[in-house]
């Protein structure tokens, strides 16, 4: 995810924010690892200070990234550090956990994997437009149209101490749970897969709503210790579920982009695409963890 | 009759002192971090302290407010997470009105604690009751300003001692901003680590200015 929001930057006119939020969403420990301890997001106002400066091109910055309190604090610190050298700053937090906060409390959420289809929309964005309030208010519709929920089968550790984040029984599941082991929505025994999947996708499609005739992308993300076969078996049921809803599915991704180490468990995205993103969507990308290639049609 | 105010080289001295307790104290913090928190509040503290150290030791300072911006930048690009914008925003925000100043008194003291709380909860969106370091600072700032004694070691003993109630007073909260939010009950118990960290900073400030009157006599 780093490198992929790194390399949408470079491609982008604007800035998509560097390493620090990913801090929270990558796992405590493992984001202390590849960051090079706490100084990885201890560096995240002037960090993101410097890279603004660096990406300027007197036609502003933007700020994408998850919704977690420190983040949005040293990014705040950072726009008002630009600001007061005459970079023009505009930020969009991303809110895609329905299981964190009632809709009526949207900015209480925290951003998980919906980060991805996000940024991805922010790259297409800063790519092809040159007005700051332009690409703000696109890259917020997408924000806006874009939905997660998470489950957890097994807690994630931290890598210096291979200690485990949080306690979940070796038979529990817990539905909405956070990266960090924050409470989700329903803690239980294990189910099967399909009816799983059937409770994640209904918690997330009641959410925004969506509804027949609706085109998505959908977004299978592993949460660190999850199969790819476990992952295929979750996607064959939620597109069984998209397609007897009438719902189109414009994109479906696969993989590990939001993630905590050793953490079993997957979340599933959905974003909303109506004409506007979906252009910016279908625009190539190129990263080590994330590709876009033309859009397959 | 202790001393009024500091000077600019024993402000600098002052805050040296802070540097080091904090460093000096890491593991406390960290163990009070564990409870509730991801158990690292000590290492970044004690990172950005460290840094603070050698800050002071590289650099002149123009007058008290730069002495205290010089803090806060530095927490703000070495401690982490919320803790470095939180820490670093109190010094920054407390350093804006004592500019060139070249004496550290009890208004300027006040004005410090006063400044950063408004700097702290406008950035973290905190108020008392909510299990933070806003729960040392405001009873501290407030503790400064109905004070009518000038001694600046007894002003910051009785500071101290109202951040040390303050500290206290979040062991029964519940969190409401933060992580631990999510802990609900399970952080009742244990005193907030941001809140531990700020009255650590104080009684650091109250130890050296006392040990200061000590050393030079009564004035």
């Amino acid at each position: 995810m780093n490198r992929a929001r790194a390399r949408l930057t470079r491609e982008a006119g604007y800035a998509v924010p560097p390493p620090p939020p990913d801090v929270a969403r990558t796992g405590r420990g493992l984001g202390r690892l590849r960051l090079g301890g706490r100084q990885g997001d201890g560096r995240a106002a002037l960090g993101a200070k410097a890279q603004a400066r660096a990406l300027d091109r007197g036609r502003g910055v933007l700020y994408v990234y998850g919704n977690y309190a420190g983040d949005n604090m040293n990014f705040d610190i950072a726009a008002e550090l630009a600001g007061e050298e005459g970079i023009q700053t505009r930020t969009v937090r991303v809110w895609d956990d329905v299981a964190s906060a009632p809709p009526a409390q949207m900015d209480k959420r925290r951003g998980i994997a919906g980060d991805l289809f996000v940024i991805k929309i922010a790259g297409g964005v800063t790519a092809s437009v040159a007005d700051l309030d332009e690409a703000y208010r696109v890259v917020a519709k997408a924000r806006d149209h874009t939905r997660s929920i998470g489950i957890a089968l097994s807690a994630g550790s931290i890598p210096e101490t291979g200690e485990p984040t949080y306690e979940l029984g070796d038979d529990e599941i817990e539905i909405g749970m956070g990266l960090h082991g924050e409470p989700g929505v329903e803690r239980g025994k294990m189910q099967p897969a399909d009816l799983l999947v059937d409770k994640m996708m209904a918690r997330v499609m009641e959410d925004l709503p969506f509804q027949a005739g609706d085109r998505v992308c959908l977004l299978l993300n592993d949460l660190g210790a999850t199969t790819w076969l476990e992952m295929l078996i979750a996607n064959r049921k939620a597109h069984q579920i998209l397609e007897n809803q009438g719902i189109a599915v414009h994109d479906t991704v696969i993989g590990s982009y939001c993630t905590c180490q050793e953490m079993a468990g997957l979340s599933i995205t959905l974003m909303k695409l109506d004409e506007e993103p979906g252009a910016y969507y279908d625009l190539p990308a190129t990263s080590l963890a994330y590709t876009k290639g033309p859009h397959r049609g | 009759m202790g001393k009024q105010a500091l000077t600019l080289d024993e402000t600098r001295d002052m805050l040296a002192y802070v540097a080091a307790e904090m460093q000096r104290n890491q593991d406390l913090l960290s163990e009070a971090d564990r409870a509730i928190g991801d158990g690292d509040h000590g290492i970044g503290m004690a990172r950005g302290f460290c840094a603070v150290g050698r800050v002071l030791g590289e650099r002149s300072f123009a007058g008290v407010g730069a002495l205290y911006d010089a803090v806060g930048m530095t927490l703000l690009t070495s401690v982490g997470g919320a803790s470095g914008a939180i820490f670093g925003t109190l010094f920054r925000a407390g350093a804006a009105s004592l500019k060139e100043q070249q004496t550290f008194d009890s208004s300027a003291l006040s004005r410090l604690l006063l400044d950063g709380l408004a700097g702290v909860t406008a950035r973290g969106k905190a108020r008392v009751g909510d299990k933070t370091m806003v729960d040392v600072l405001e009873p501290a700032a407030r503790c400064c300003a109905e004070l009518t004694e000038t001694c600046q070691g007894e002003v910051l003993a009785a500071v101290t001692e109202a951040a040390k109630v303050g500290m206290a007073s979040t062991k029964d909260m519940l969190a409401a901003v933060g992580r631990a939010r999510s802990l609900g009950e399970r952080a009742r118990g244990h005193v907030d680590p941001g809140a531990v960290s700020l009255y650590l900073i104080l009684r650091s400030m109250s130890m050296y200015v006392t040990q200061l009157e000590q050393s030079v006599g009564p004035a």
